[in-house]
């Protein structure tokens, strides 16, 4: 059984009605989309903005309910948009590690709130269950009683995790966790996570906009453009091999130690308007090899070599 | 709460309006029992007394009733009242904002468009239909008042609660199973009181002078009973042949508003975090100097920073965010500074024309010098002079950086206007012609537009051609493709490098990216706390690196290409610049460091172009 | 912009409706039937029951509502019973009084706050900075109608200098120096209050500008200090300046009631006091909500100016 399995899920954000008239159609932050997850597994997702990640995210999380489609973790389907179903199946790490932490909360009200309002613990065994959590997470116990505005990001990224960890949840959504944090630190989180993936047996979607990071730790790698899945394979091979020229697009982009600078695009890079989006292929506007049929059909993703799938007319060999 | 009172006494006009309420407050509670004569009592033989004349020590009023009774019973009530209000308008309206500003959606909307409606009124329209619908009367103009008052909290308190409601801790509350009472009461309110307790602090005042008011046009409190305003009304008559009568209960209204005032703003004050932090003060045109020690002499490079300190003063605490910064740049060179956040890369690159922000910058030493002269020493009109003409910056946040309200053409024509004097055609069609040197496509009509009808790749162009306006010598590019997407990025570094072979343009690119470093920078600065820690050519540097910090950071950049791995880190924390450990900074980190790295200053050493700040270097430079 | 402006109109109705509903429901609060206030005690419970019928107050509330509503759109605010003339004649006489005097104070409070904030805040700390901040701590803190009466004994009384009321003189008066002579301590009593807000406001929304990045921007391109403060900074600080002109608008007509009690000036909000002392009904509805109306429209004006300064409000 699949961890998550996610099917024709889709959020479209209706826009306000005109005095006269009918309401505009709404804007489709993400477009129908099908993937699943393994147990086990860590699924990259890389996008630049406006590719509807969070939107994505925030859904799988139960943040927001989806326009449609269906959402099924570990066999079970929490209601639509209702965190607190959704909590104990599937916890959410938050870009912005200070924001994510209520500034007049000490970090023990902090890591209490999951354990007493999703699991009902009573006050002996959470101090107990917190304990054990900040060993896991290699935390000191005398950071409980301070406040969120004492802690440097990686520490306040590191209590966030903590957070999500008790919940206990199968699966952690990880948005960015690492792109506000400094180089030199970056990797002692990514560590810790591949550490507490191991142990404790989570599965992981790894939401980021930075390639090289998301190759580093994912299994598998979906790419998303303005709203849609445009390509979704092996995280090692991906990037070597993308079929879909805004996969190659993407990884040429990426500043690489010992390659020539060279803009890899000459046309204009804007994202079409979500308010009036284009008939077919939305990234054909960019496309070196757009046609005629990219302007006016939508492509699907389909099977294109092992493992690899890509919504593209003109696949790249 | 001692912390807060502190802060609340640091403002020494808050102060003296904690006295001034305190005396009044203390008389007021004292009024019951102090020996006073019936403020009820008439007596028409007495009438007009001035002050001192019979016992009476502020005179009578137009009935003969003692002066200083009165006066003492009215403060009481008006105190009394204006409480009441402030409190019941401060929690009706508080409530209201809280639930509209955390639901949102159509909740939001309907009590908004009801509270707007109440605003559509000018507000004493709105008391004075409330006063005649219920009657003259104290109560009355109380509950007008409040009344009033509540949207104005509403609004207020909605507002911010829109905001929190949208921070990430609210929705990690959600995802901890806590339900929207629990989340109001624990995680919203916690953080709106203070806003709350703020804008009560600066209403109480006003509502005071309100109820005041009402009392005064004679439809609040009803004879005999008197709170200030009627005392004021009903001397009002006699203003011109016995004016005392009224200078009386007028001065009294005036100096409880004036001390709650007072307070209100040092309460406004200790609350709110960013005065703490100075970051309310507005910065100066140019960084303050107080340079100690002998000045750098001159050099014969293009631009040269010199031994350069730079420090921001919070209080009692120095932060030491430019530690002794010695860079040079030749003509057509790309020199990269690189860091990670709080090395003071971004603040050595600020220094150069002496835009840090002041208060609470201050460069507190060294030179930079442009064609030999002294910019650090410079007057503002010199400085202002080699701004932007002969030293250009590109700013990080394209959408930040440029104004919002006026055209990208005007701004760019601005930039050249500021410097020459061009016929106003001309300045157009300049500013067409650096649009198409950035190539922005259809720069005809663009020139027209405003920054936020581009996309941030655009406006990160318009930047650039904003710094190229005069044809500068110097570009300082502080992070200028940090906030723009990964292929938005490569199209500006591309441009940045085809600008500067065409123009021959000196560049300073101030970034903590590796890749970035390596595809544009001839040579390049690795800082680390407020300092440089190893200098040289791009290449080398890259290939070999000397300072162990060096070493490890670039082992720290994962590269796209290497497939699933284990990433590098570097354990612990950069240290806090204002507490800066003797000796190398990097030493608590290092795996290679002893006891003599922590004693003592470690010097930049090398053969020409490489130095190393380090005592057992990872290669020899 | 026409389309904007029409957007802004239709989207008062509602508003406007909402007032003469709010009006309505405040004044049906009142205790007691207007029949037995308009004749007197010695009224026959016969005449009090046929007044109610010629009011139309035997009718249910909705429709009375309607009625009302209906007849003001006709132009008929009905009669008031204390000065019998028609409620809209004494209306507009009355408001054409109150516009002069807040209008000059608003012109004022606006002019002086403005510049007040901008010099305080480009020299924070300055003694520049330090004197405005105290002269509007005063302004703020005393009561117009005090600070009124205070001027009155200065400045009529002691030193002879100004008229002690009234909008005119009453022989020979009547022209517009008249009228500027008589206007100068009213309005500046009822601008002292606005004034301060103002400035607090201005300086308050400098200092917040001051330090955004694209001031810094325009530093670094070498504009003056002298354009960066009064163009670059001022030009972004109206965004937040010009809604608070909008509410001190608002302040300033309420302020005007104060005033033209203490000056004996012939506005609506003495009109109004003194309708509702006498419990002069509809006297008082028809000042409200006209009055209400009106501000209502300045406020579209005061939207519209914004969306001529701030290109990113959609129009």
């Amino acid at each position: 059984m699949p961890a998550l399995t996610v099917e024709n899920l889709s959020k479209t954000f209706p826009r306000s009605r005109p005095l006269f008239g009918k309401a505009a159609p709404g804007v489709r932050a993400v477009r129908p989309m099908s993937f699943t997850v393994e147990q086990g597994e860590t699924l990259g997702i890389v996008g630049e903005s406006g590719c509807g990640k969070s939107t994505l995210a925030r859904m799988l999380v139960g943040l927001l309910p989806p326009s449609e489609g269906e959402i099924v973790i570990d066999g079970q389907a929490p209601g639509k948009g209702d965190p607190t179903e959704f909590g104990k199946l599937i916890q959410y790490v938050f870009q912005d590690p200070n924001s994510s932490l209520n500034p007049r909360k000490t970090i023990r009200q902090v890591m209490e709130a999951p354990l007493k309002h999703l699991h009902h613990l009573p006050a002996d065994q959470r101090d107990a269950r917190i304990r054990e959590i900040f060993a896991t997470v290699s935390l000191r116990e005398s950071f409980l009683d301070r406040y969120p505005h004492e802690f440097s990001g990686g520490q306040a990224q590191r209590i966030g995790i903590a957070r999500a960890l008790a919940a206990d949840p199968r699966i952690i959504v990880l948005d960015e966790p690492v792109s506000a944090l400094d180089v030199s630190v970056q990797a002692q989180v990514l560590n810790l996570l591949a550490g507490l993936k191991a142990r404790l047996g989570l599965t992981y979607l790894f939401i980021s906009h930075d390639l090289a990071v998301v190759e580093a730790v994912s299994d598998r790698v979906m790419v998303l453009y303005f709203g849609s899945v445009v390509e979704i394979g092996r995280a090692d091979s991906i990037f070597a091999h993308p079929r879909h020229p805004y996969t190659r697009l993407l990884a040429n982009s990426a500043p690489v130690v010992g390659r020539p600078l060279t803009a890899p695009e000459q046309k204009g890079t804007e994202l079409p308007d979500p308010l009036n989006p284009p008939p077919g292929c939305a990234f054909a506007g960019r496309c070196p090899k757009a046609t005629e049929i990219c302007r006016t059909d939508i492509p699907q993703l389909r099977d294109m070599g092992e493992d690899q799938r890509a919504a593209c007319h003109h696949p790249n060999d | 709460m001692t912390r807060f009172l502190k802060l609340l006494f640091r403002n020494r006009l808050a102060g003296i309006g904690a006295v001034v309420m305190g005396l009044i407050l203390a008389l007021v509670i004292l009024t019951p029992v102090l020996p006073l004569q019936d403020p009820y009592a008439t007596d028409l033989g007495a009438r007009f007394k001035g002050a001192l004349q019979d016992g009476h020590i502020l005179g009578t009023d137009h009935l003969g009733r003692d002066q200083l009774s009165r006066l003492l019973w009215g403060t009481q009530l008006s105190l009394l009242v204006g409480l009441a209000s402030a409190f019941a308008a401060a929690l009706i309206g508080s409530t209201i904002g809280v639930i509209a500003g955390y639901f949102g959606g159509r909740t939001d909307n309907l009590i908004m468009r009801a509270v707007d409606m109440v605003m559509a009124f000018p507000y004493i329209l709105l008391a004075l239909a409330i006063v005649a619908a219920l009657g003259p009367g104290l109560l009355n103009a109380l509950i007008a008042v409040a009344a009033v008052n509540v949207p104005f909290f509403a609004r207020n308190i909605r507002g911010i609660v829109v905001t929190l409601a949208g921070r990430e801790f609210v929705d990690a509350a959600r995802l901890a199973g806590m339900g929207h009472t629990r989340i109001i009461l624990t995680e919203i309110v916690p953080n709106v009181l203070p806003v709350i307790v703020i804008a009560m602090s600066t209403t109480i005042g006003w509502m005071i002078l309100e109820t005041a008011g009402l009392s005064f046009l004679g439809l609040g409190s009803q004879p005999p009973q008197a709170d200030l305003g009627s005392m004021l009304g009903e001397a009002r008559a006699a203003l011109i042949t016995h004016p005392f009568t009224s200078v009386v209960p007028g001065v009294m209204i005036f100096l409880i508003v004036m001390s709650i005032n007072l307070l209100g703003d040092g309460v406004r004050d200790a609350l709110d975090p960013r005065l703490k932090s100075g970051a309310l003060s507005r910065p100066l045109p140019v960084t303050t100097v107080g340079r100690e020690g002998p000045i750098p002499a001159a050099t014969d490079d293009l631009l040269a920073v010199q031994d350069l300190h730079t420090q921001f003063h919070a209080g009692s605490r120095i932060f030491r965010a430019v530690g002794g910064v010695d860079l040079a740049v030749r003509p057509g060179e790309c020199l990269g500074i690189i860091g990670e956040s709080g090395s003071g890369k971004s603040v050595t690159a600020l220094s150069i024309t002496r835009l840090v922000a002041s208060p609470p910058g201050v460069i507190t030493g060294g030179a930079v010098r442009f064609r030999e002269a002294d910019m650090i020493g410079a007057s503002y009109e010199e400085l202002r002079q080699i701004r932007g003409d002969k030293v250009a910056y590109i700013f990080q946040d394209p959408l930040s950086t440029l104004h919002p309200l006026y055209r990208i053409g005007d701004q760019l024509a601005e930039a050249i206007r500021v410097h020459h004097k061009v016929p106003k055609d001309e300045l157009r069609k300049r500013a067409i012609t650096l649009l198409k040197d950035v190539r922005i496509p259809n720069a005809e009509s663009r020139v027209d537009n405003y920054p936020h009808e581009m996309s941030g790749g655009m406006r990160q162009r318009v930047g650039i051609a904003m710094a190229l306006a005069n044809e500068p010598d110097v570009i300082i590019a502080d992070e200028p493709t940090t906030a723009l997407d990964v292929t938005v990025q490569a199209q500006i570094l591309a441009l940045l490098n085809d600008l500067r072979r065409e123009k021959g343009l000196a560049i300073v690119f101030i970034t903590h990216d590796f890749g970035v470093v390596a595809q544009l920078c001839d040579r390049v600065a690795v800082m680390y706390a407020g300092r440089i820690v190893e200098t040289g050519p791009t290449q080398a540097i890259l290939d070999a690196p000397a300072h162990p910090y060096a070493k490890r950071l670039i082992a720290c950049v994962p590269e796209l290409g290497h497939g699933r791995r284990e990433l590098a880190a570097i354990p612990g924390l950069p240290p806090a610049v204002d507490d800066l450990p003797p000796g190398c900074a990097f030493a608590p980190r290092c795996d290679k460091a002893s006891a003599s790295c922590c004693e003592g200053d470690v010097p930049l050493i090398g053969t020409p172009p490489r130095a190393v700040r380090c005592l057992y270097p990872e290669e020899n430079v | 912009m026409g389309s904007y402006i029409l957007k802004r109109l239709v989207s008062a109705l509602p508003v406007l409706l909402g007032i003469t509903v709010i009006v309505f429901l405040i004044m049906s609060l009142i205790p007691g039937d207007p029949a037995t206030a308009i004749l007197g005690s010695y009224a026959t419970p016969d005449n009090v029951e046929k007044l109610n019928r010629d009011l139309g107050l035997d009718k249910p509330m909705v429709t009375r509502y309607f009625i009302w509503l209906g007849n003001m759109l006709t132009g008929d605010f009905g009669r008031s019973f204390s000065l019998n003339r028609p409620v809209i004649d004494e209306v507009l006489e009355r408001f054409h009084a109150t516009l002069i005097l807040a209008g000059t104070s608003f012109v004022l409070c606006a002019v002086l706050g403005i510049l007040a904030g901008t010099v305080s805040a480009a020299r924070q700390y300055g003694a520049a900075d330090k004197a405005i901040t105290f002269v509007v701590l005063i302004g703020i803190s005393i009561p117009s109608f005090f600070l009124g009466m205070m001027m009155i004994l200065l400045f009529a009384v002691d030193l002879r200098w100004l008229p002690v009321s009234g909008m005119y003189a009453i022989y020979g008066g009547g022209d517009l120096p008249d009228l500027i002579w008589h206007l100068i301590m009213p309005a500046t009593a009822l601008a002292a209050v606005a004034t301060g807000v103002v400035a607090r406001l201005s300086r308050a929304a400098m200092l917040e500008v001051l330090r955004q990045d694209y001031i810094r921007t325009a530093r670094a391109k070498g504009v003056p200090e002298r354009r960066v403060i009064m163009g670059h900074a001022l030009r972004a600080a109206m965004v937040s300046i010009i809604p608070v002109l909008g509410l001190q608008a608002g302040f300033v007509l309420s302020g005007a009631v104060y005033i033209e009690i203490v000056f004996q000036w012939p506005g609506i909000g003495r009109m109004l006091v003194d309708a509702i002392l006498k419990r002069d009904l509809l006297l008082v509805q028809g000042g409200v909500v006209f009055v209400a109306a009106c501000y209502v429209l300045f406020n579209i004006a005061v939207d519209v100016a914004q969306s001529l300064l701030d290109p990113r409000i959609k129009t």
